[in-house]
């Protein structure tokens, strides 16, 4: 019976610790003193679980370029305060997430697709734009149907034909391209099938084969596919569209059937360090697309390191400064306080949503706007309209060498026409049924 | 004292099959309800959408379960699939086929059910744990042939958004009305189970679920009873996948309705309390909630030590943190929060006065 | 050879080499429903954690001394996971244990996490990634490796089951609980038993699976791949764990294969359990499952 009341005591003490906590009302992290316009930037986030990498790695950039533009006095005077909510990558924790801190925001990072699709409705109701640069829906570019979503960069329909650009340029021309086999490995999720339809316009233009190949969920296992893809439909090409580990499985799992890794390459989900490393060697050669630069050679990351990071106040360990999924979250701060830049100009402050939106929607990020930013090179210059959101931009292109990612040189457009024609297609499409 | 069986007689056959016999019951359960419908329109949209929709949600689901775990004693690890069906076949008939709202939320229930019917055959003839792997089978083809079919995954985003949603003339665009929606349905099929678990259904179940060889001897039917335990389980999380889609995300998405959410279904059926109404909202409430509250509390806690970096490490916690908290609880009522609840009542029973 | 039958032949040997690696999961869930009937949740997050605790120490400590770390971990963690999560439970029904287990997987993802961070991480063995050719056929260096390991794992196994007195004993728990204790057999040492034993599989095939996908949270996921594996092979069966993993490997190789292809993909996760309910339907306990016998 003794046990039982121990076990019954730390039950209550642990119920009571957490009831208490979360009822108690604490600081906010990164909060400046009081006296001047903060803005408050809740972000649901994952720090747990197969996707975890991704989540920090967001989670440290965002909150490192707000801290250096607050430790200059923020965006006309207006400083930042953020904070987090853990999601877990889990679509209802996440739309718990966005429900909590909601009376706060003036953007949202859903950093998930589930969360993304779960938040289209909601976003137009609360009056908060939605950023969702290099994932979400890909025909969100249309401004006129999805009001308050912005890709900003690339979607998955420009990706798809960059990398066509990309395979015509190394084969010698897109004349080239006709009889090639290409291969998609997918996961068998929407965010897998999403470039299928992109594919096969391009297969149909240019003549090549295409066959994709999907893993159920998580992909772990790929031998089958590998076997199929190598030693049956002698791919030319192979290009994974995975997330997480699944991301990594190709390495071993090619290098059985003999596959190489030259003519292997990955969505730009599959580009971060976290992906290639576990391989180690097995993955040198490896070429991916991505939407930022990558390294810590930019004027913005070198002002982080300076100054943030030089006074301890850093959000990540230093070492992951510079990474793929790091430089992706400055990018993402960095359009969102251009976006306030642009409302306050605008209209003044305070600064809401619909501002916000309205920075975005006339977003100029040029050359000039980019340097002045100290952000050349890491995005190519980019200017949104109220009813071209984004999403049809070039790619970057970049190969591991064994200890990092290295830039290739060049700017790998998308064949614009064909993925505006699909973004119209399947907006009208949405429009004809939803609205 | 508070909770009393005594000098309540029961003179007639009404009184006696009433559904809240003890007059404290039935104030308790009439001040529950007036508190769901009264209290709301105080909350939040937060409240509302952030807790109470999925709340509810999950409750109905996990009760779907109940009937078939609790009730019939079968298991199965195939019930987010029976959620994504309904999910589907609501959107598609309410959106595409502008069949009125109260009638796609029964199709999608009766859809899910027939699924549920193919999905249940074989517990005729494998048991325990057999049983609840076999029904994965149903958890991956279902999902596959959602993602795989274009007609029902409208498109390759296998995800499709509901159009605006009325119910009559009334449009369901608050977080209000969406609760109010969701409340009305959960009660309506909450009082249906309760009476389903005591008619001649749900003693078979209980029969089988007790010793199916003794039941099949007393002449229940083992087939009919189990399969039509796959089918109302299936019916109540069609119609949950309905509310999904009409009450909370707005849209069906496949990824919403995977394994983890059948594990986690089962899971808010075992700590709830297997054979309990009361314990599947309870299980819900744990399996949804807690994570929530844990994870406020360990990131408020975080900042006081002092947050930054060590992000990372505080929401590996709360992992940890929830994870103890279902061992103590199992360890502490094996048979679920339901059987804790009764624990309560039978001491109310005579408190303030002990023996 | 004709082209068809060459790709049939490289899938089913891929897809047995793969099983194999599911078999070893499987061997743990095997091992720990035969002492205590109990279905481990736990045995995918056991398999992470072992292998992450590996990663971690190994540029410090090397490889005999890591390995002897991890044995010692994952033996303290069974007496942890027994005192703490299984003894209070003990006669209870079955599914309120398994659920205990489930949470012990969030603890133990959780903790690991917390103490060796959440990037993936490598894990090498050192064996050449090259392919050999055999017939015509690729084979993976590193799969051979694997296969061997399983089966000196397995046959250490039998031999600890057949002829060791601690392992007669969790047969005998297995058999009956009560008859057991009653000749003197303690239970809770038979799960402490059962459980280390468990752990050691898990660290097992953690390196052979991390080894392959690198180590990251999503080698707990791995664990789903056993569960057809079980049901085929029957869940208290060591033999069984291999036959229904070799099975699997096969099916799901050979499906993606041919089948895969008629109807867009993607089957390979749904044919495994398609011919496990064949199986069932003729024998509803696994080929090699012990038969319950029931009495009214």
């Amino acid at each position: 019976m003794r046990m039982r009341r121990v076990w019954w005591g730390s039950a209550a003490a642990g119920l009571a610790v957490v009831l208490g906590l979360s009822i108690a009302s604490g600081p906010a992290p990164g909060a400046p003193s009081g006296g001047v316009q903060v803005i408050d930037v809740p972000q649901p986030i994952y720090r747990t679980g197969p996707y975890a990498a991704g989540g920090s790695g967001f989670a440290g950039g965002r909150e490192d370029y707000l801290a250096l533009l607050n430790s200059r006095g923020g965006v006309d005077g207006v400083l930042f305060r953020w904070s987090e909510c853990e999601d877990a990558y889990d679509t209802a924790r996440g739309v718990e997430c966005y429900e909590r801190t909601k009376k706060d925001m003036v953007v949202v990072w859903p950093s998930s697709t589930g969360i993304t699709y779960a938040l289209v409705d909601r976003t137009i109701q609360d009056k908060i734009p939605m950023v969702t640069i290099g994932y979400g829906r890909s025909d969100a570019t249309d401004g006129k149907t999805f009001p308050w979503i912005f890709p900003v960069l690339g979607n998955y329909w420009s990706q798809a034909s960059s990398f066509i650009r990309y395979i015509a340029a190394s084969v010698g021309g897109e004349q080239n391209l006709k009889g090639k086999r290409i291969a998609l490995l997918h996961l068998d999720i929407p965010y897998g099938r999403e470039p299928i339809p992109m594919f096969e316009d391009l297969s149909k233009q240019f003549g090549f084969e295409f066959h994709n190949y999907p893993l159920p969920a998580p992909g772990l296992e790929q031998s089958a596919a590998w076997v199929d893809m190598a030693r049956r439909y002698h791919a030319d090409y192979v290009i994974q569209w995975n997330f997480g580990q699944s991301c990594t499985v190709p390495f071993t799992a090619s290098r059985q059937v003999a596959f190489p890794i030259e003519k292997f390459m990955g969505v730009w989900w599959c580009g971060s360090e976290e992906d290639v490393r576990p391989a180690a060697d097995l993955a040198k050669g490896y070429v991916t697309s991505n939407f930022t630069g990558v390294g810590r050679n930019f004027p913005v990351i070198q002002q982080i390191l300076s100054t943030v990071y030089k006074s301890g106040k850093g959000n990540i360990d230093e070492a992951r400064v510079g990474t793929v999924y790091y430089n992706r979250g400055v990018i993402e701060a960095a359009v969102f306080a251009e976006a306030v830049h642009n409302g306050i100009k605008q209209f003044g402050l305070p600064v809401t949503g619909t501002k916000v939106r309205w920075g975005l929607e006339h977003l100029n990020l040029s050359d000039a706007r980019l340097k002045e930013l100290g952000l050349t090179g890491m995005i190519p210059p980019v200017t949104l309209t109220p009813d071209d959101h984004g999403g049809v931009s070039s790619a970057y292109f970049q190969r591991w060498d064994g200890k990092q990612w290295v830039r290739i040189p060049g700017l790998w457009q998308p064949y614009a026409d064909l993925v505006r024609a699909q973004i119209a297609k399947s907006a009208a499409e949405y429009r004809l049924h939803f609205r | 004292m508070l909770y009393r069986e005594c000098g309540v007689y029961r003179t007639t056959y009404a009184q006696d099959a009433a559904l809240f016999p003890l007059p404290a019951d039935r104030i308790g359960t009439a001040v529950l309800v007036l508190a769901a419908v009264l209290l709301p329109p105080l909350l939040g949209t937060y409240w509302l959408r952030g807790i109470l929709i999925p709340f509810l949600v999950f409750s109905l689901a996990a009760l779907g379960l109940n009937f078939l775990t609790g009730y019939a004693g079968l298991l199965s690890l195939g019930h987010a699939a029976f959620m994504a069906v309904g999910a589907y076949a609501g959107v598609i008939l309410y959106g595409r086929y502008a069949v009125p709202l109260p009638l796609a939320l029964l199709g999608a229930g009766v859809i899910a059910a027939a699924v549920g019917a193919v999905a249940g055959t074989p517990s005729l003839r494998i048991k325990g744990f057999y049983l609840a792997v076999a029904t994965l089978a149903a958890q991956f083809l279902i999902t596959w042939t959602i993602q795989h079919v274009p007609w029902i995954s409208g498109g390759v985003f296998a995800t499709i958004n509901t159009p605006t949603v009325r119910v009559g003339g009334l449009v369901l665009d608050t977080a209000l009305r969406q609760y109010y929606l969701a409340f009305v349905v959960v009660a309506l099929l909450t009082v249906f189970g309760m009476n389903l678990t005591r008619s001649r259904i749900g003693r078979a179940w209980m029969a089988i679920r007790d010793r199916d060889i003794a039941a099949e001897i007393i002449g229940i039917r083992l087939l009919k009873y189990k399969v039509l335990a796959f089918i109302v389980a299936a019916f109540y999380a069609g119609v949950a996948g309905a509310l999904v889609v009409f009450c909370w995300y707005g849209s069906a998405n496949i990824e919403e309705f995977d394994l983890v959410n059948s594990v986690r279904i089962l899971g808010m059926v075992i700590i709830g309390g297997m054979g309990s109404i009361v314990g599947s909202f309870l299980g819900a409430g744990f399996v949804t909630l807690l994570p929530i509250l844990v994870s406020v509390a360990v990131h408020k806690a975080g900042v006081l030590i002092g947050g930054g970096a060590a992000n990372s490490l505080i929401s590996s916690l709360e992992d940890l943190i929830f994870g103890a908290m279902i061992v103590l609880f199992l360890v502490l009522e094996p048979l679920g929060l339901a059987r804790l609840w009764k624990t309560i009542k039978d001491y109310l029973r005579l408190w303030p006065f002990p023996y | 050879m004709s082209p068809d039958l060459g790709f049939a032949l490289e899938l089913l040997v891929s897809g047995l080499l793969v099983g194999v690696l599911y078999a070893m999961v499987a061997l743990g869930f095997v091992l720990i429903y035969k002492a205590s009937d109990v279905f481990n949740f736990a045995q995918g997050a056991m398999t992470f954690f072992a292998a992450l605790a590996l990663v971690s120490v190994l540029p410090h400590l090397g490889w005999p001394l890591s390995l002897l770390f991890v044995v010692v971990l994952m033996a303290a963690l069974a007496v942890v996971i027994e005192r703490v999560a299984l003894r209070p439970l003990a006669g209870r029904p079955p599914l309120a244990l398994a659920m205990s287990t489930l949470g012990v997987t969030f603890a133990l993802g959780g903790l690991a996490q917390a103490l060796w961070g959440t990037e993936p991480q490598r894990l090498s063995l050192g064996i050449s990634p090259e392919p050999i050719q055999a017939a015509g056929i690729l084979i993976n260096r590193v799969d051979l490796v694997a296969a061997g390991a399983v089966a000196i794992i397995v046959a250490a196994l039998i031999w600890f089951f057949q002829r060791t007195k601690l392992g007669l004993g969790l047969r005998a728990v297995a058999d009956d609980h009560e008859a057991a204790m009653s000749v003197g057999i303690a239970l809770r040492r038979v799960w402490v038993v059962a459980w280390t034993l468990s752990g050691l599989v898990a660290i097992a095939a953690g390196i052979l699976w991390g080894n392959r996908i690198g180590v990251g949270f999503a080698v707990s996921l791995i664990a789903l791949k056993a569960l057809p594996v079980l049901i085929i092979g029957g869940i208290d069966s060591i033999p069984g764990a291999i036959i229904g993993g070799l099975i699997v490997g096969a099916t799901e190789s050979l499906a993606e294969g041919f089948i895969g292809p008629l109807v867009g993909g993607g089957v390979q996760e749904i044919f495994p359990y398609l011919v496990a309910l064949i199986f069932l339907m003729v024998r509803p306990y696994g080929l090699f499952g012990r038969p319950v016998i029931e009495r009214v």
